[in-house]
């Protein structure tokens, strides 16, 4: 039967777009969290129609099939929990339309994030959501997990970017949901299948909304000698309703490794320091960046440094987007969580940060989108040691637990996956579990999309419905 | 049919206390639907009350349609039934106010008006200044998916609209979302809400994250001979580095109208609009915020674009704060003006890319001309417009031409890809049209939806996904 599968897509796809060696498949067990789940059989669609075969042939075998991106993702969305299909969309990465006058793009799901944003370029646009992994993370990708980034305290996530999506369905079922111009009629379903983690249908098309470049940025680089002025400084910067575009946070640790890393100009002896970006017209600008400044002044600010062209923006936010990658010299590895709490606790969570951090005894590194209270604490450990890791899992649940106690939620970007599932009752209720799972069933009756994801083990699809296969060879005959 | 109404409305009284729950005639008729009474009205004090009376409905097989004011409950196909109004004006608390923090949670039952206020006093707002929002509630805003000018700059509900609570179609407290302005932790389910008219869930509260109030505003009004013009000129204005806030085009009959209403208001403002505007122009009306130097910056933008554009306006009037104010209520309050205007005004919401908009104008206009109806444009230059059918009486002939003239809208709209709808009209042109217009590919994974939050199908049956 599975070995018919395979003839079967090697026939629709080539056999260059059908990996099921195991030394060909291990390179899928992984994304960016520090799970694993290893596929069975990877495909390589390249086109609609494909992906809505390849659905066909796996639901005729009662094969699970889970949609996968670059694989960046930090929360276990894109692997396998139980083994099965995975459908790759890296060859669906074409731009199929630019439509500068009316601000809107239609993109394949394997587009590279920022790919889409140098296209639009020419014309004065760019795609806002902008994870740190922009330059190799794909829009589909960015669609299921509805992504972030650190632009995104002034225009909003993924799916405020998205007006419609072409999916397939578990039988195969190719439907267009919402409008190019967004206002669709009826119930609004791109909202809900952006950030369904691939666990309602598989994303095929992609209608975007293309912002305009504004006039003016200022970047401004502010320097503390204490956390908590940091961070005071962020709860004041929003209390006077100043809105900069972007207001991230790095700790000294991050801050002088990634300085030793990237030498973006972060000075290596202070405790913090905040990257703040304003934009808008010039004359907006200019104001804010002077409220900003005084803000951080009255914070006790050691500097304010403001960059002085793009080369020193740029390299301001190089620094802040590879810090993750700079960790890596510091321990073997670590884990980045992504927990919110509402903004005015910011200088209390972060004292528990530190508190838990020394408790379970670990360096814990904060380097995170503080203007929306978005966290991202990151724990380094070395995995060989295994109490060691089971311990920062620990250490890192009881950080996402005090996230949900102070009013907060379980992740600002990175999704559920299957990194937090067993967390979701911090916040949910029976009754919403069993709306959620209709809502879920209504879609993905068999659970054959994405399994495991999102709901608690025991909440979810109940028993795996679809068989997890271990011998997928092809026939000799 | 009385009797048997009768028995469920003892025990819906035994359910949720007799005090919650009335069966009186003449107020069963105020929450009449498309004509249609319901046979008892509860009306919860929380919202435990609330989901009791849904396990009611559920248990019963009745339908039940939520309520706030009741100013947009006409939006919608006819209920095929309808059985208990649930009025939820009862649940009217703000539950938080987080300034810092820029989130609201509020009961779905209070006014929009009552949480202006502690917002305003924080120099916060909602951009939901939509039609009849001064005497509406929050729950109804939301439920009935109708936007506002600023949504150019702020978005509509779905991008402010962080968390709700609910109860679903088996009467179950249920939540989405939170109280936090970035949040991915399960499914968006709170955004399904947004134009629901009710019919997956009763909402109990909502989170909203809030806005910051620009220190100063300015607005600015170009008038042109014709739309086409007027199109023109806002494509300059979209592109200027300047953002707007918002930017809306009023056909000559809405100008009108405004006038009208300011005339006749009981406490005219002191500036006034009268004399301002040329009559059968289509005035471009376009807000901007932010710091005065900011509206000193639009001023001379827009000034040079009107020496600069082909499409040249015949006046270009800048307007004081106070005056602003006056001119955008008006143009938030369009729709209760028409509807008051013309009791048989048919006002369809049309959506399509903006660069569009000038060709699906010409021919809406040909298509009503064509049927010899007066009709009135509010166009937002995002791509939704506002197109108002006026016949000039009520009788059966001028119905029957109405509906006609919808008909043919209705597939114009299909051939210029866009989507189409009729929010209002009389209760007797849904009779022969379908306000949704023509099946769509995703009607089915709504069904699948409504079945899901809904299973019994008690909530506003066919109200939004019409048989």
């Amino acid at each position: 039967m599975h070995s018919g599968l395979l003839r079967e897509l090697e026939k629709l796809l080539g056999s260059s777009a059908v990996l099921y060696q195991p030394e060909e498949v291990l390179l899928y067990e992984y994304d960016g969290s520090v799970e694993k789940g290893r596929p069975e059989v990877v495909v390589f669609p390249t086109s609609t129609e494909e992906v809505s075969q390849i659905v066909k042939l796996a639901a005729k075998c009662n094969v699970a099939i889970v949609g996968r991106g670059a694989g960046t993702g930090l929360s276990g969305g894109a692997l396998a929990r139980t083994g099965g299909l995975m459908l790759v969309f890296s060859r669906m990465n074409r731009i199929l339309s630019m439509d500068p006058e009316n601000q809107r793009a239609v993109v394949q799901p394997g587009v590279v994030n920022y790919d889409l944003t140098l296209a639009a370029e020419p014309h004065g646009l760019y795609f806002a959501p902008d994870p740190s992994s922009q330059k190799s993370c794909t829009i589909g990708g960015n669609v299921a997990e509805n992504a972030g980034g650190p632009h995104t305290l002034a225009y909003g996530v993924t799916t405020n970017h998205v007006t419609a999506l072409e999916l397939v369905l578990p039988e195969g079922e190719i439907v267009r949901v919402g409008s190019a111009q967004g206002d669709g009629l009826g119930y609004d379903l791109t909202g809900l299948f952006v950030g369904s983690e691939g666990t309602l249908a598989l994303v095929t098309e992609i209608t975007v909304k293309l912002s305009r470049k504004p006039e003016a940025v200022k970047t401004l680089l502010a320097i503390f000698d204490s956390v908590d002025d940091a961070a005071e400084t962020v709860v004041d910067v929003t209390a006077r309703a100043i809105t900069p575009a972007a207001c991230e946070m790095l700790d000294g640790w991050t801050l002088r490794v990634v300085e030793d890393f990237v030498h973006a100009g972060f000075p290596r002896d202070s405790a913090a320091v905040l990257l703040l970006e304003v934009e808008g017209l010039s004359e907006a600008v200019a104001a804010q960046a002077i409220a900003i400044t005084e803000v951080c002044n009255l914070h006790h600010a050691r500097e304010v440094r403001l960059a002085r062209d793009h080369a020193e923006r740029e390299l301001l936010w190089k620094g802040r987007k590879n810090a993750f990658g700079a960790l890596g010299r510091l321990a073997a590895s670590n884990y980045v969580l992504d927990g919110v709490i509402p903004r005015t606790k910011l200088p209390q969570a972060l004292r528990r940060i530190r508190e838990i951090g020394a408790r379970c005894g670990f360096d814990i590194c904060n380097i995170f989108h503080a203007g929306d209270g978005n966290l991202h604490p990151i724990v380094l450990y070395d995995p060989r040691d295994k109490g060691q890791f089971e311990r920062a899992m620990q250490a890192s649940a009881e950080i996402i637990r005090y996230c949900v106690e102070v009013g907060g939620a379980l992740t600002g970007e990175h999704g559920i996956g299957m990194e937090k599932s067993e967390l979701m009752p911090l916040l949910f209720s029976d009754a919403d579990f069993d709306l959620m799972r209709r809502v879920h069933d209504a879609f993905n009756p068999n659970c054959s999309l994405n399994p495991g994801k999102i709901f608690p083990l025991s909440k979810g699809c109940g028993e795996i419905r679809v068989r997890a296969h271990s011998s997928f060879r092809p026939s000799t005959t | 049919m009385a009797s048997v109404a009768s028995k469920f409305v003892s025990r819906l009284e035994s359910a949720i206390g007799a005090s919650h729950v009335t069966a009186d005639p003449a107020v069963r008729s105020q929450y009449a639907v498309d004509e249609v009474i319901p046979s008892a009205v509860a009306q919860p004090t929380s919202a435990e009350q609330a989901a009791e009376t849904v396990r009611f409905a559920a248990l019963e097989r009745l339908a039940l349609i939520p309520s706030g004011h009741r100013t947009k409950l006409e939006i919608g196909m006819p209920p095929s039934r309808y059985d208990i109004a649930l009025d939820m004006t009862g649940l009217n608390q703000i539950a938080h106010y987080d300034p810092g923090d820029l989130t609201v949670s509020v009961d779905a039952g209070a006014n929009f008006s009552d949480l202006t206020a502690p917002l305003y006093q924080q120099k916060q707002f909602l951009p939901l200044a939509v039609p009849f929002y001064f005497e509406s509630t929050i729950g109804g805003i939301i439920a009935s998916g109708v936007d506002s000018s600023l949504r150019h700059s702020y978005g509509t509900a779905r991008d402010f609209l962080i968390g709700a609570e609910f109860v679903d179609g088996t009467g179950r407290r249920c939540k989405s979302g939170g109280r936090v302005v970035k949040n991915v932790t399960g499914y968006d389910l709170h955004k399904l809400l947004i134009g629901s008219l009710g019919t997956l869930a009763v909402i109990t509260r909502l989170n909203f994250r809030t806005f910051p109030a620009a220190p100063s505003g300015c607005g600015f009004v170009f008038s042109f001979h014709g739309h086409e013009d007027a199109l023109a000129f806002s494509k300059l204005v979209e592109r200027s580095p300047v953002r707007a806030a918002s930017i809306d085009l009023v056909s000559p009959k809405v100008m009108q109208l405004f006038l009208e209403a300011e005339k006749n208001s009981p406490e005219p403002p002191g500036t006034g609009l009268q004399g301002k505007f040329p009559a059968d122009s289509w005035h471009l009306c376009v807000s901007v915020e932010g710091i005065p130097g900011v509206c000193e910056r639009a001023s001379r933008e827009f000034a040079q674009f009107t020496a600069s554009s082909t499409a040249k306006p015949a006046q270009f009037l800048t307007l004081g704060e106070s005056e602003g104010a006056d001119l955008w209520h008006y143009i938030g309050q369009a729709i209760p003006l028409l509807l008051g205007a013309c009791p048989s005004v048919a006002i369809l919401k049309i959506s399509t890319l903006p660069a569009r908009l000038t060709q699906l104008l010409r021919r809406l206009h040909a298509a009503a001309d064509q049927a010899s109806l007066a009709h009135a444009v509010l166009a937002r230059a995002c791509g939704v417009l506002y197109f108002a059918l006026l016949p000039n009486s009520e009788d059966t002939v001028s119905l029957q031409s109405l509906a006609k003239a919808v008909l043919e809208i209705s597939s114009l709209c299909t051939s210029e890809n866009a989507s189409s709808s009729i929010p209002w009209c009389p209760t007797a042109l849904k009779r022969s049209v379908n306000i949704w217009g023509m099946p769509r590919p995703d009607l089915g994974l709504m069904r699948r939806l409504k079945s899901a939050f809904d299973p019994q199908d008690i909530f506003a049956p066919d109200r939004l996904l019409s048989r």
